[in-house]
């Protein structure tokens, strides 16, 4: 055993700040879509049991929620995806004027959808507490509220920040490309709410 | 030669900043800080893993306890010692704090600390969350033990079946505490499996690549990501029995169209996985304690990394077998029966490389390996009453009968618990820079061997014999009186042995041996560094050239980090080839405020539905205030690409 160590590689000269997988905040975000998503997909499951078990789906005289909160909602969601993939390039490309802007706009979108989404719970025709079916239903709903309203005060603090000084340092662009990448991750999850509240109980 | 400063003006560690004084530089910058405030602040995964371990082993001894008062009462027929309505609450908290508690958390704390040593790093990525979760899972073993003192112990059993946990029939808060319990616990194992795996994948030392990673990592990276698939399912579950009994959903209630096997099925979706999130941490330790005990390296490495991921695999297709009693279609019991029996092949293909590297190595049968083959012994009888289990005709005889707990106190305890004992012995010189007594580990190890097979042999027994578990006494006549008798005797024995134990870690902590670095001459590049560790962990990065870098001569270093400020090595997930430089954060106590809010809000939510709304403010105001940066004037390193 030798005392002295071999010098063998300098790490000085390694970049500080890197995007997409090279990242550590890309490989939390990742664990974290792993966690939501494998409640989400639970309380599918959960969905689908008590469906099973149900003789309908909903059970009368129950009527299936009203459309119109809910697709608009969608529809903004979808749209949403414009403006948040070109913050997610600013901040890649470190455009801090552009980056600011987005950012204001995607703050305005989450206010936007956080009013559609109250809409949505009185548009359900049923109360939690009725059946399984209402409880089922709104325990979708409440899920993905409690996601989305995460990601809109992330995206509120984002922007803040990211008008003071600190918001010329590297780091932050990567904090904002991955708030992009959750945001993805927010609307893709919500097709399938969207499915199941809405158009499940039509079908069924 | 570089100069000390570089051109840029940062000080780094290298060829000419070395020795002595770096070790002062760095210290200063990674040490936590003076007193109760820096003990509060620390966010180093060696002081957190070390309180995690702390708290586990004392929960570990209050279930003791609870299990102790279990067996007097058990001792005799007829006895009177504790009433039912207490019993109740006794077997519901010795379960749910030897596996929420103690088993699960004792695992994240031995990975807390040994992980970064063991890949060559100086902390966890995302070491406050590390923080926050000890915060938690502090909060969650309190919210229990405190409602126990109050009469408001959970005693719905640990796996708190519906209907019997629904509001109908389990009134009042204790169901409650026991629901919360699981939330503040899952939030905890949550964090810190998210820590762990990116730890895994982006910290490793140069050139340990996935396929030389110790086998203890490999087992804690699988695990993580178990842990990460399964943990949401019983956080769900739970959240669910609460909004029952809290706002009246009817998830659970049959009347309603609800269902209460939905519960078991979102309980043992967890609860079959969270068996080998205990399990596979301890085959980790045996798979290194093999290694360092015998002097060559575990026989068959790709067969073992392959069986850990295969058990975190087929752990998820099985948990049926535990509703074997609730009646399925026939072809669910042949799925469930062939799934129960295919895991114990993974198992078994560890058992036989385990074995493998005893015959063909040098093993020196100290007390480390001792519990090693203590837990084969052990572990190997437990696992065959569990392919027994797996059979429907049999598990329909001894459902819900002692036999059962025969099974699973064998394999918790000889395949976690004695493993995890051998594991706190060969780490405590690393962990306190102190060697344990090797004459009081030996007569410990022989005391508690012994007296664990008179304890819970005899039950499998019994359990034929039809005794059902959780009564809490039984008429005289019924032929279980002797070898209840036994029984409680080892008990007695048991938790002597234990206690041993206990004051073996004391004694030693005070006045053991002086550890060097290396004391067992084991491979690892844990024992690279000094027994206990500096805060910062190595001087310079080890660069890692094969599976047991100690047992080289060559010591290649990587150099280069900053000293001034906390900075870690990104390296790339497959090959750890040396990526980028990121900042490590600081000593901070928002973790503990964050916790704090959190704890208010779990704990008001059991009364009304409105500290979920009211309670999310203050729990978003502290984790912006963590996330808000502390120092905005410090300028970033300009950006080298």
């Amino acid at each position: 055993m030798s005392d002295k160590p071999q010098f063998n590689i300098d790490l000085a000269p390694l970049p500080t700040h890197a995007f997409g997988h090279r990242a550590l905040t890309w490989w939390g975000l990742v664990a974290f879509f792993l966690i939501e998503g494998t409640a989400f997909a639970v309380a599918i499951a959960a969905y689908f049991y008590l469906m099973n078990l149900d003789p309908a789906w909903p059970p009368p005289p129950f009527l299936p929620p009203e459309l119109l909160a809910g697709t608009l909602f969608t529809v903004l969601l979808l749209l949403s995806e414009l403006p948040n993939t070109l913050a997610k390039k600013a901040a890649e490309s470190e455009d801090l004027p552009a980056l600011r802007k987005l950012l204001v706009v995607m703050s305005l979108v989450g206010l936007a959808l956080m009013i559609i989404r109250g809409f949505e719970f009185v548009s359900l025709n049923v109360l939690w507490y009725q059946n399984a079916y209402g409880s089922a239903v709104w325990l979708l709903l409440v899920l993905h509220t409690t996601h989305i309203a995460t990601d809109w005060v992330d995206t509120l603090v984002l922007t803040a920040l990211m008008h003071t000084k600190e918001g010329t340092k590297g780091r932050r662009f990567v904090d904002c490309a991955e708030n992009a990448t959750y945001w993805r991750f927010v609307w893709l999850v919500w097709l399938p709410m969207y499915a199941l509240i809405y158009w499940l109980p039509r079908i069924a | 030669m570089k100069p000390e400063y570089d051109p840029d003006g940062y000080r780094r560690d290298g060829p000419d900043f070395t020795g002595e004084p770096l070790h002062a530089k760095l210290t200063e910058t990674w040490r936590d800080g003076p007193g109760l405030l820096g003990w509060i602040r620390s966010v180093d995964h060696k002081s957190i893993g070390r309180r995690y371990l702390v708290t586990a082993l004392v929960f570990l001894a209050l279930g003791g306890v609870l299990a102790a008062l279990m067996r007097l009462q058990l001792s005799g027929a007829e006895r009177e010692i504790i009433g039912p309505d207490r019993y109740n609450q006794i077997f519901t908290m010795h379960g749910t704090t030897m596996m929420f508690l103690f088993a699960v958390p004792v695992m994240d704390a031995m990975a807390i600390y040994l992980v970064p040593l063991m890949i060559g790093t100086r902390n966890t990525a995302f070491p406050r969350l590390n923080a926050f979760s000890y915060w938690m899972y502090l909060a969650g073993g309190l919210l229990l033990w405190i409602a126990f003192v109050l009469n408001v112990g959970p005693d719905a059993g640990w796996f708190s079946y519906v209907p019997l946990a629904g509001p109908e029939f389990s009134p009042g808060k204790r169901i409650d505490v026991w629901a919360q319990m699981v939330t503040f616990t899952e939030v905890a194992a949550l964090a810190v499996a998210v820590s762990l795996t990116a730890t895994i994948l982006k910290k490793r030392a140069p050139g340990m690549t996935l396929a030389r990673m110790p086998l203890f990592v490999w087992s804690i990276l699988v695990v993580s990501l178990m842990v990460i698939f399964s943990m949401p399912s019983v956080a769900t579950a739970s959240g669910l029995l609460l909004s029952d009994r809290l706002v009246g959903t009817q998830f659970y209630n049959s009347y309603e169209f609800g269902d209460s096997l939905l519960w078991q099925h979102l309980f043992w979706f967890f609860g079959h996985p969270e068996v080998y999130i205990i399990f596979l941490p301890a085959a980790g330790f045996v798979s290194e304690i093999v290694q360092a005990f015998t002097g060559r390296r575990t026989f068959g490495y790709t067969a073992i990394v392959l069986a850990l991921i295969a058990t975190g695999l087929l752990a998820f297709g099985l948990w049926v077998h535990h509703m074997f009693a609730t009646g399925l279609p026939r072809l669910g019991y042949a799925f469930y029966t062939a799934a129960s029996m295919a895991v114990s092949i993974p198992t078994g293909i560890q058992i036989f490389c385990w074995l493998a590297t005893i015959w063909t190595g040098r093993p020196r049968f100290m007390v480390p390996l001792l519990w090693v083959v203590g837990f084969v012994v052990t572990f190997v009888i437990g696992g065959l009453s569990g392919v027994m289990l797996a059979s429907v005709p049999i598990d329909l005889q001894v459902h819900d009968t002692y036999f059962v707990v025969a099974h699973f106190h064998y394999v918790l305890i000889g395949g976690a618990v004695f493993p995890l004992l051998g594991a706190i012995t060969y780490w405590f010189p690393k962990f306190t820079g102190r060697m344990m007594s090797e004459r009081l580990g030996k007569v410990g190890f022989w005391l508690s061997f012994l007296s664990f097979h008179a304890t819970f042999f005899p039950m499998h027994i019994m359990g034929i014999e039809g005794m059902p578990r959780r009564i809490y006494t039984y008429p005289a006549g019924m032929g279980w009186e002797t070898l209840n008798l036994i029984s409680s005797l080892g008990a007695v024995v048991f938790a002597t042995s234990v206690g041993i134990f206990v004051v073996n870690m004391l004694l030693s902590l005070r006045k053991g041996e002086r550890a060097p670095d290396n004391p067992w001459n084991a491979s690892g590049l844990e024992w690279a560094t000094s027994s206990p560790p500096p805060p910062y962990n190595f001087a310079h990065l080890p660069i890692v050239q094969d599976h047991t870098p100690m047992w080289n001569d060559e010591r290649p270093v990587a150099y280069g980090l900053r000293v001034e400020d906390r900075e870690m090595l990104i390296s790339t997930v497959i090959e750890a080839v040396p990526d980028v430089r990121e900042p490590s954060p600081n000593p901070t106590a928002w973790p503990l405020i964050a916790a704090a809010a959190s704890t208010v809000l779990f704990v008001a939510s059991m009364f009304t539905p409105w500290a979920v709304v009211i309670g999310a403010v203050p729990v978003a105001a502290a984790l912006i205030a963590w996330f808000w940066p502390k120092d905005m004037n410090h300028e970033g390193e300009p950006v080298i690409e």
